[in-house]
């Protein structure tokens, strides 16, 4: 290996580094991986109880996150046992719109089960899937689809 | 590929050998580059029923109009080059009965087509001739009889039979489309389902966009749709009858059902039912009411279409993890998974033909239209966009319509959405007029066979 290529790997490296690392600073800001932490369209249930979870590109599964939104949503459900609640589940504009509908209703009843899991009964939860139909965010950027991904609690009554 | 378009070009050639010899034969079966120039003369007529159409439909000259839609017709198909008829040197009328052919040669038109319009009992007489310029021959020649308010359907009933006179196959412009007209901001869209024919003309709306409507689909007469609404926020199958604008719901589900599609006899309806975070592909059959489920798979099993046969039924699912295309039996027995290609794949479509299947492909950020043969083999990218999905068939099957959106901005400004056309062929990739933002289009069989 010549002197010449090792310059040029360490120069590619040191490129590298600081790119990934610019990509870093920017994603903590407002998603993780692909799954949106940030608050700009999130409404509350009530006071520190947020309506709404947020799911990975083409994933169904609960982040520690929105397991963490879902447990303030199921105590707050427990003190209000009057109030039925619907889970709108929705899936961002990059799908076919047939296997997005079925996306967001599988997202939505994940975020049921995981209320059921902390007691409360499946006759309060109905689900519904919006797929692609009722983006929050009309862009048409990583960002915009992060906020899409979501299953978001209503209140039925 | 190579034996298929062999074996066509064959069929096209004995179809052909029976009739008159002549020189035109147009190729459908390759991307046409030179397509065939001909002349569209205006239909001639008299002056009496000119004046009678003129009161009833308010045309000027419905010999020309008639015309304009042929012509138009043609050149849409990609396949034929209408000339100007400015230069045109015979009067329709006496083109019509005897063509002077060095003129039509002089022009460069390889084919003419004449005619004449007249009221006859109140109603529309048509009578056209399709002319070998070369050969200096007629070689066909046909008659019929319709209300006047058919008119544009008069043209498009003469392209399918110009059309299949030059081609060796059915033509697909007397047909319609149905799709969901678009309205409004991105974040709460308005829908409607509309009806129009297969060139953009004669819009119908069937709903009023109250609530959100979805992916229609004709039945195999074209007088049922069958769609998904959010009626009353409850996302289920309908089924609308065109004439009389009756909706019912289709069965009796505790849950979504979506993706509906007729079976190709028209009396089952296949769609998916999604309960517990699990979609399932179902039939009902609309006589018996009789509910059928064919996949049983924790997965999603979605986008369900059925072979022209009816024995078979290609489908959406994500049982090896990631959306992909898979065939089984039309009870549901051997499933089988056909696409293998890179990306992830969805919507597909039984050719009416048979052979083929039609999907969307997404990969690496990029949406794709392509088809395969019904066993995954040969798959063929037609057009690549940043979004486009859904492709439906012309009932000859050598067209896809689908549609296609565009990027927009944080505050949704740049987005649309269109009908774009394109040939099997990857050729001749056009967008479909319609009055509003389209989406979710569904081809009609021929309405006159």
């Amino acid at each position: 290996m010549s002197l010449n290529k090792i310059f040029r790997n360490t120069l590619l490296v040191f490129f590298a580094s600081i790119l990934l690392s610019a990509c870093a600073v920017k994603t903590t800001g407002k998603m993780q991986g692909d799954v949106y932490t940030g608050k700009d369209t999130v409404e509350y249930l009530a006071s520190g109880v947020p309506d709404r979870v947020f799911f990975a590109t083409n994933e169904t599964v609960l982040t520690t996150a929105s397991r963490e939104t879902l447990r303030k949503q199921a105590s707050w459900l427990r003190k209000n046992s009057k109030i039925n609640v619907v889970l709108e589940g929705h899936a961002d504009e990059r799908g076919t719109r047939e296997y997005n509908l079925a996306l967001g209703e599988r997202r939505a009843n994940a975020a049921k089960d995981y209320l059921m899991t902390y007691g409360i009964s499946g006759n309060r939860i109905s689900v519904i899937s919006y797929g692609k139909e009722r983006p929050v965010d009309s862009g048409s950027n990583p960002l915009a689809w992060s906020k899409n991904r979501r299953s978001v609690t209503v209140k039925a009554n | 590929m190579k034996r298929i378009i062999f074996l066509i070009y064959i069929c096209v050639f004995v179809f052909n050998w029976g009739k008159a010899w002549s020189l035109i034969e147009v190729d459908i079966t390759r991307g046409n580059l030179n397509p065939l120039p001909l002349a569209v003369s205006p239909l001639s007529v008299d002056q009496n029923s000119k004046d009678k159409f003129k009161d009833l439909l308010r045309l000027e000259d419905i010999g020309a109009e008639i015309s304009k839609v042929v012509e138009n017709n043609l050149r849409q198909s990609g396949l034929f080059n209408p000339l100007d008829p400015k230069a045109f040197l015979q009067k329709p009328d006496i083109a019509h009965v005897k063509p002077r052919f060095e003129d039509w040669a002089l022009i460069k038109a390889q084919a003419l087509i004449t005619g004449e319009v007249k009221i006859v009992d109140e109603k529309l007489r048509v009578e056209f001739r399709l002319w070998d310029v070369l050969a200096g021959k007629e070689i066909m020649a046909l008659a019929f009889t319709t209300v006047s308010e058919n008119w544009r359907r008069v043209g498009h009933i003469i392209t399918d039979k110009v059309y299949q006179r030059l081609t060796g196959e059915k033509g697909y412009f007397d047909t319609r489309i149905i799709y969901v007209a678009e309205e409004g901001l991105k974040t709460s869209r308005i829908k409607k389902l509309a009806i129009m024919d297969q060139d953009g003309f004669n819009t119908k709306y069937l709903t009023l966009g109250n609530e959100l409507v979805l992916t229609p689909r004709f039945n195999p007469t074209n007088q049922m749709v069958t769609y998904l609404s959010y009626f009353k926020n409850l996302p289920r199958v309908y089924l609308l009858d065109i004439e009389t604008g009756i909706q019912e719901v289709v069965g009796d589900f505790p849950g979504m059902t979506f993706a509906p599609r007729f079976s190709p006899d028209g009396k089952k309806i296949i769609m998916s039912f999604a309960k517990d975070g699990n979609s399932d592909i179902y039939t009902m059959d609309l006589e018996s009411r009789e509910v059928e489920k064919i996949t049983n798979h924790p997965s999603i099993d979605t986008s369900p279409s059925y072979s022209p046969d009816g024995k078979y039924i290609c489908f959406n699912s994500d049982r090896s993890g990631y959306q992909q295309i898979y065939v089984m039996r039309s009870d549901g027995s051997k499933v089988k998974r056909i696409s293998f290609g890179n990306g992830l794949y969805g919507t597909p479509v039984w050719s009416p033909r048979g052979d083929l299947i039609a999907f969307t492909k997404l990969h690496k950020g990029k949406f794709y239209i392509g088809v395969m043969r019904t066993d995954g083999t040969g798959e063929r990218l037609l057009t690549e966009n940043y979004y486009q999905e859904a492709p439906s068939w012309s009932p000859n099957g050598r067209v896809l319509i689908f549609y296609r959106e565009t990027k927009s901005d944080s505050s949704g400004k740049g987005f649309s959405a269109k009908l774009w056309s394109i040939d099997l062929t990857g050729y001749n990739e056009r967008m479909v007029k319609t009055e509003t933002d389209a989406s979710d289009p569904s081809w009609s069989s021929l309405l006159t066979d």
